[in-house]
């Protein structure tokens, strides 16, 4: 099977709709087909992966541990809007260390987030053969 | 009067309705994504006054479920569900900012 540059578009935040959660599930069936993934996180999107997130007061699902698998599934693109984190008072630090093992390099471990501008975000998004929004 | 947000302003405009229209003795109570405007953030300055004034609420539940509670902008007051219920006792009619 030909494999194809997939980009996953996450722009909710986690819990006030189920884009999110719906998002996370339909990356890793992805992710089983082998494909090129990537995620971009945008506007409210950038929340999913704040770091101390603790649901026990709202009684729903703390999917956001989740996001520390991907990297066992070779998603290690996960690019976040550097302006949707600024315009929020957040920073890279606030993120949660998302890493993989980079098996060229002795299985170094890596950050998967990187932090991008919008423009940058632009560029990346040209490349792609599917866009997916949620 | 109670007035609950439940929207994050960077996605929809009911904060901003809701601050256009509050009278001079309601309160504002943010719930569900409504507790990212009580971060403080570029849009902080919609509530400053209000909050100042003690009368901006977030749930506590919705704000440690998004990891922003050492995020919170000056004066906002957090309470749990027993609180929530008091705001609705202590300010009758509620008005929801969906």
């Amino acid at each position: 099977m030909a494999t194809k540059k997939f980009m996953y578009l996450n722009r909710r935040s986690s819990f006030g709709t189920v884009y999110a959660i719906e998002s996370l599930e339909v990356v890793l069936i992805a992710a089983a087909f082998e494909q090129d993934v990537s995620l971009a996180f945008m506007d409210d999107g950038v929340y999913q992966i704040v770091e101390g997130q603790n649901t026990d007061g709202i009684g729903m699902k703390n999917f956001s541990k989740t996001f520390h698998a991907l990297g066992d599934y070779d998603i290690n693109k996960l690019y976040v809007s550097k302006e949707s984190l600024e315009e929020r008072g957040l920073s890279e630090s606030d993120l949660m260390p998302l890493v993989y093992e980079d098996e060229d390099d002795d299985w170094a471990e890596k950050s998967s987030v990187k932090v991008v501008t919008n423009e940058e975000l632009k560029a990346i998004m040209s490349e792609q053969d599917v866009c997916l929004s949620f | 009067m109670l007035h609950t947000v439940n929207k994050s302003s960077f996605e929809r405009n009911s904060l901003q309705s809701c601050v256009n229209i509050i009278d001079d003795t309601s309160v504002i109570l943010f719930i569900e994504d409504g507790v990212i405007n009580a971060a403080n953030n570029s849009k902080s300055s919609m509530i400053a006054d209000l909050a100042a004034a003690g009368r901006v609420f977030a749930l506590q539940g919705d704000v440690e479920a998004r990891g922003i509670s050492s995020k919170l902008a000056d004066n906002i007051k957090l309470v749990d569900y027993a609180g929530f219920v008091d705001l609705v006792v202590e300010h009758g009619t509620a008005v929801s900012w969906v």
